[in-house]
């Protein structure tokens, strides 16, 4: 097996032309996992851990752009602010070990569907952008084209991680997760939720329940609609128990979840439904307090 | 060459400070205190370190800091990797194994098949009903068919997977009905290859009657009834070090094998004949081992490595992968129960009847003894008149099942606790004082006919662990969401959360029963080195993190007055130390360590009398010197061992006991009980179905707390494996096969899932054992589960009567819902 080291970002491009199937190692959380399983034996291994951009992050007020790199408990602890939903995600993720060697762009590449970071970015908004290279120049993918398959994402066989660009959050997001234990679990399922004001949007995202990471579009367009119609992001009046019954039902809906050892079926569908009542009552009574103190 | 494992080098250096403080002992306020009487040995204890006190265990730091030496990190110089092909199938006839091409792969040494063993080809703990590489027939997923020996463990992974191998897959049996219908369903094994007392696919049965039995007429006494059906699921010991060895080929034709076990005579008496050795050619010596559970009384990786190092004349060494692990021990017994309880109005149970169904799997290992158990102590700490009992282990095409701690007992607790609880609400009892009402005590007898001739405080334990202070309520208005069920996956901030509150208890023996003389050996040296008396511990005793070679420096310094005590690598050149399991290595090795050192010190005194014409009476050993209570302190001992070494080996027996009678379960059949006591207060998110425990308690007797900061921890760490098996902890097999073999799915409690356990320790001594003391390992992984269930219960309203208790049990599906 090959090992190859790129000191800078242009040299892991060209390695990965050169390699296209050489597979890439960020934290290793998953890739060594994988190996010690057998489940891969790849031609190549390409270490990014030289390449020091990847693990840094900007933000110029509307977009983070976060490094392929950076380890969740550095996005715990530097972003919790511009990106609430994704730190929460974070947060659940494995253990303090995992978390500081895991990222983003690792949790990206293998694309699970029980990856955390999933469905933060996809509540994030259609707006965010998968950051792809290739020495033949930069795709931004939109984190919505992004999943096309179980464990499968759009990447190029040439293509890198670079960063995800996020929009900085302008208003509550939440994250809530299902394990079996307290702690040190891979989702049975998970949700993701934030309320864009600013767009007069709202932003789903199901993991764990379907074959890949999806948003809960008929929920989404049924909150803005409501949000829009009855005047709420405005008055910051409740919500009502309708209509948090109803979006926690749409987002059941959007689920196609399997039973397997993590779970069954109708439990992932029953627990999307219970925590998408939840992140929203949490992410709206929020709100409210917001414009209240703004008023 | 690096086999020791440091921990055998150095017990009882530590500070042994504070055990006490907040363990709660019996030497706490408030409630009456019941002491074992101060004897001797206590008065005149010199040292902090001996029995009673806490010195910390030599291994503790070393694992803490990651520098422990475990069985897995042996090497030795010119050493090949051991590696087996598993079965995929659980069920399957093999066609042929071709092994040409892994043999031509660059680096391998040796493939081997059963037709390469030079002796018997089956072994087993209690039955030899196993074949240490498959032959023709595979009857579980993972069984190993062949090995490799090569110069790397890649190599060795790449050369197993060029084996070829043509099966012929076969519906697996594995359901009981199945399994009780071979008729139908076909033999897990041949009835003319049956070693033992089996029939049909039951590899093992106990029928136990006492009192008149269960009649109609007996019925007929009973005001009240419940009955129901319970399940539990297949738990493993999930030790975190996984199966490994280092098996080194000696010129004298035999071979010494490193090695992580949990009994080393019997690894060996079972691996000799294979090896077409005679035992004395095989030397076993301890290694590092990272936890067993039971899960190492079974041989894994022993033979095989042994076969490969004799093949290949190398020194070989075999690790487990996590998922190998996973099929390469047995697990705890999955069990189907069936109970049923009369009663009077008044709470006072007038009979029990149960069918306890153990699925085995394919091999026999530990079946025998688990439905031993499960027979015996299946109607729990409870006086019952009358009772039937019929127990069963079958053969499937499942997992092997074995020894896993508080085997036979754990899965009956479960059933008979859920019962008293069920039975309680009937009556609009509470349900401790029914069990109060019911709580067997000393004098009074099994349903085995067994009288129980030491204490036996059930009701005492329950009445403290109902009287300890419960935790305060949540405070839903400073929430910290690590404390609530889901923690950190922030799924509740308040929402959903009922809190309720469970108890039980449980009873378990101790050391082997039905017969068995499961004697320790223990060899002991006193000697002057450096210008101080040293005793010297040895025995075959596996350390397995119980903290044994802690106990047995206490005992030395205890019983032989001196501070320094080296324990000896255990290895197979003393005698048996019998297996670490059973709640029994205290008690039967700590014992033989007893009697030895007490050897050694009549020894000393008689030498002492014969140089120095002493007359009294009252000499013994405090300090470094002979002392007499009258005339004081008499020689140094330094000065009168001299040059002298005294060295001494003695067995330790425990009383003799006798099969149960195979029909009607009588027979003074158990060494000892002991009994544990628990509450659990649990949070559950009850939309969501998750379950947070709060707080477990426990009070146990213990006889005598050798070292009590171990005996909290045994208490502590039993507790949380109960937790896991109330919960989370579930081998998942469909159609034989198991689904989750990592950590990644098979769950145990983390540290955020842990909660506080206080603990209540009672000594009241056991007569008939040393020290009067009492096995702890188990007993609160008998008791503890049913508490944590009964607490959902509580705070659910649901029946429960399958474990572990998954969250759609509580929210989506709800099986045994009435
Ligand atoms: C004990 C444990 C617990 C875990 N718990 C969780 C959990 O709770 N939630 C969760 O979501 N995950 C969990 N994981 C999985 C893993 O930690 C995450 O998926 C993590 O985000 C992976 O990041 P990494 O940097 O370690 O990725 P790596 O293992 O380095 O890589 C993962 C995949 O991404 C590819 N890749 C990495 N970087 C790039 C790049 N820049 N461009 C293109 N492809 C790239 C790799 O080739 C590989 O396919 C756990 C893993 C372990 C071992």
């Amino acid at each position: 097996m090959e090992f190859l080291r790129p000191a800078t970002w242009d040299e892991a491009l060209a390695a990965k032309a050169e390699h296209p199937t050489a597979l890439p190692i960020s934290g290793g959380t998953d890739v060594m996992v994988e190996m010690n399983f057998d489940v891969h034996r790849p031609p190549a291994i390409l270490d990014l851990n030289r390449v020091t951009e990847l693990t840094e992050w900007s933000n110029d007020g509307e977009v983070v752009r976060l490094g392929a790199a950076v380890p969740y408990s550095r996005i715990i602890d530097e972003l919790s602010g511009p990106l609430p939903g994704l730190a929460l995600a974070a947060h659940t993720v494995g253990s303090p070990q995992i978390r500081n060697r895991g990222g983003v762009g690792g949790n990206l590449g293998a694309a699970s569907p029980a990856g955390d970071s999933h469905p933060a970015l996809l509540a994030a908004g259609r707006d965010v952008l998968v950051e792809a290279a290739s020495v033949r120049g930069t795709r931004l993918i939109p984190i919505d084209d992004f999943y096309v398959g179980v464990k499968r994402n759009c990447l190029e066989p040439d293509e890198l991680i670079r960063a995800v660009r996020i929009p900085v959050a302008d208003g509550p997001q939440q994250f809530s997760k299902i394990g079996t234990r307290n702690a040190m679990v891979i989702a049975v399922c998970a949700f993701g939720f934030a309320l864009h004001p600013r767009s007069g949007t709202v932003g789903t995202g199901i993991g764990s329940a379907a074959p890949t990471p999806r948003r809960a579009v008929e929920a989404e367009e049924y909150l803005r609609d409501v949000l829009a119609e009855r005047g709420l992001w405005e008055s910051g009046e409740l919500l009502g128990a309708e209509v948090i019954q109803r979006f926690g039902e749409l987002v059941k809906a959007a689920a196609s979840p399997i039973d397997d050892v993590r779970g069954t079926a109708d439990y992932r569908r029953h627990a999307l439904a219970v925590m998408a009542r939840r992140t929203l009552t949490w992410t709206w009574n929020d709100y409210r307090k917001q414009i209240r103190s703004a008023a | 060459m690096n086999a020791r494992t440091s921990a055998q080098n150095s017990a009882g250096t530590g500070a042994g400070t504070g055990a006490r403080t907040s363990t709660g002992t019996s030497t706490g306020t408030g409630a009456r205190t019941i002491q074992g009487q101060k004897n001797l040995q206590d008065i005149r204890q010199s040292s902090k370190d001996g029995i009673g006190g806490s010195p910390l265990r030599p291994d503790g730091t070393l694992k803490v800091r990651g520098e422990f030496a475990y069985s897995s990190d042996m090497w030795h110089e010119d050493m090949l990797w051991g590696m087996a092909l598993r079965s995929p199938h659980p069920r399957a006839n093999i066609l042929s194994v071709d092994i040409s091409e892994a043999l031509a792969v660059p680096g391998v040494y040796a493939v081997l098949t059963h037709e390469d063993i030079p002796g018997a080809k089956y072994y087993g703990l209690e039955i030899a009903d196993q074949p240490a590489l498959a032959i023709d027939r595979i009857r579980y997923h993972g069984e190993s068919i062949a090995l490799v020996a090569a110069d790397h463990p890649e190599t060795a992974r790449r050369a197993v997977k060029k084996i070829k191998v043509e099966y012929e897959v076969l519906t697996p049996i594995v359901t009981e009905e199945q399994c009780l219908d071979p008729e139908t369903y076909g033999y897990v094994h041949e009835p003319h290859e049956y070693k033992s007392h089996a029939y049909g696919n039951i590899c093992h049965e106990q029928k136990l009657v006492s009192g008149l039995g269960v009649t109609d007429e007996v019925r007929a006494l009973a005001d009240v009834v419940v009955s129901g059906t319970y399940e539990v699921g297949m738990q493993d010991q999930a030790f975190l070090g996984p199966e490994s060895g280092l098996a080194v080929p000696a010129e004298d034709g035999g071979i010494d094998l490193y090695i992580a076990t949990q009994w080393l005579h019997v690894d060996r008496q079972q691996m000799a004949p294979v090896l077409g050795l005679p035992e004395e050619k095989v030397r076993l010596t301890l290694a590092g081992v990272g936890g067993a559970f039971g899960g190492r009384e079974d041989l894994s990786m022993q033979i095989h490595a042994c076969l490969l190092a004799q093949r290949t004349g190398k020194p070989v060494k075999i690790v487990y992968s996590r998922d190998e692990s996973f099929f390469g021990h047995v697990h705890r017994h999955p069990a189907k129960m069936y109970y049923e309880h009369g009663a009077t109005r008044d709470g006072k149970l007038v009979y029990a009847d149960a069918r306890i169904v153990l699925d085995g799997g394919a091999y026999a290992s530990a079946s025998p003894a688990v439905v031993g158990n499960a027979a015996s102590l299946g109607h729990g700490p409870y006086v019952v008149p009358n009772v039937r009992m019929h127990a069963i282990a079958l053969y499937s095409n499942n997992p092997s099942c074995g020894a896993m701690r508080g085997f036979g007992a754990v899965q009956a607790a479960f059933g008979y606790e859920t019962q008293m609880d069920r039975l309680a609400a009937e009556l609009g009892m509470d349900p401790v004082e029914l069990r109060q009402l019911n709580a067997m005590q000393q004098g009074d007898l099994m349903p085995t006919g067994q009288e129980i001739d030491a204490p036996a405080p059930v009701a005492e334990l329950l009445r403290r662990v109902k009287d300890m202070p419960l935790p305060p309520p949540l405070d839903t208005d400073d929430l910290d969401v690590r404390l609530l069920p889901g923690a950190l996956s922030n799924t509740s901030h308040g929402e959903g959360i009922v809190r309720g509150v469970g108890y039980s208890v449980g009873i378990k023996n101790v050391g082997f029963s039905e017969g068995f003389d499961d004697y320790s050996t223990a060899r002991v040296r006193l000697e002057v080195i450096g210008g101080e008396p040293v005793a010297m511990v040895h025995t075959a005793m596996a350390e397995v993190g119980q903290g044994g070679v802690t106990v047995h420096a206490q005992i030395a310094r205890t019983e032989l007055g001196v501070e320094q005590v080296t324990i000896h690598p255990a290895n197979t050149e003393v005698g048996s130390a019998g297996s670490t399991s059973a709640s029994r290595q205290t008690y039967m090795t700590g014992g033989a360590v007893k009697l030895a050192a007490e050897a050694v010190k009549r020894e000393l005194i008689e030498k002492g009398r014969r140089r120095y014409g002493w007359t009294q009476q009252d000499l013994t050993l405090a300090g470094g010197k002979v002392v007499s209570e009258s005339a004081g302190a008499l020689v140094s001992m330094v000065d009168l061992l001299g040059e002298d070494a005294i060295d001494l080996t003695r067995e330790h027996h425990h009383r003799p006991t006798v099969p149960f009678d195979k029909e009607t379960g009588q027979g003074f059949g158990h060494v000892q009980y002991t009994f544990c006591a628990n509450r659990a207060v649990v949070d559950v998110d009850v939309e969501l179905g998750l379950v947070k425990v709060v707080e477990l308690t426990a009070v146990q007797d213990v006889g005598k707390a050798l070292n009590p900061l171990s005996v909290v921890g045994q208490i502590q760490g039993g507790c949380t494996q109960a937790l896991g098996l109330a919960v989370m902890e579930e081998i998942i097999v469909r159609d034989g096969k198991v689904r989750n073999a990592s950590f990644t799915d098979y769950l145990i409690p983390t540290i955020l899932d842990t909660p506080p356990i206080p603990v209540e320790i009672l000594e009241l001594p056991d007569p008939h054992a040393p020290y009067g003391l009492r096995g702890v390992g188990e007993a609160p992984t008998v008791s503890a589960t049913p508490s944590i269930v009964a607490a959902i219960r509580n705070a659910t309203g649901l029946a429960l009567r399958r474990i572990p208790v998954r969250p759609e049990h509580l929210t989506t599906e709800r099986p045994g819902e009435l």
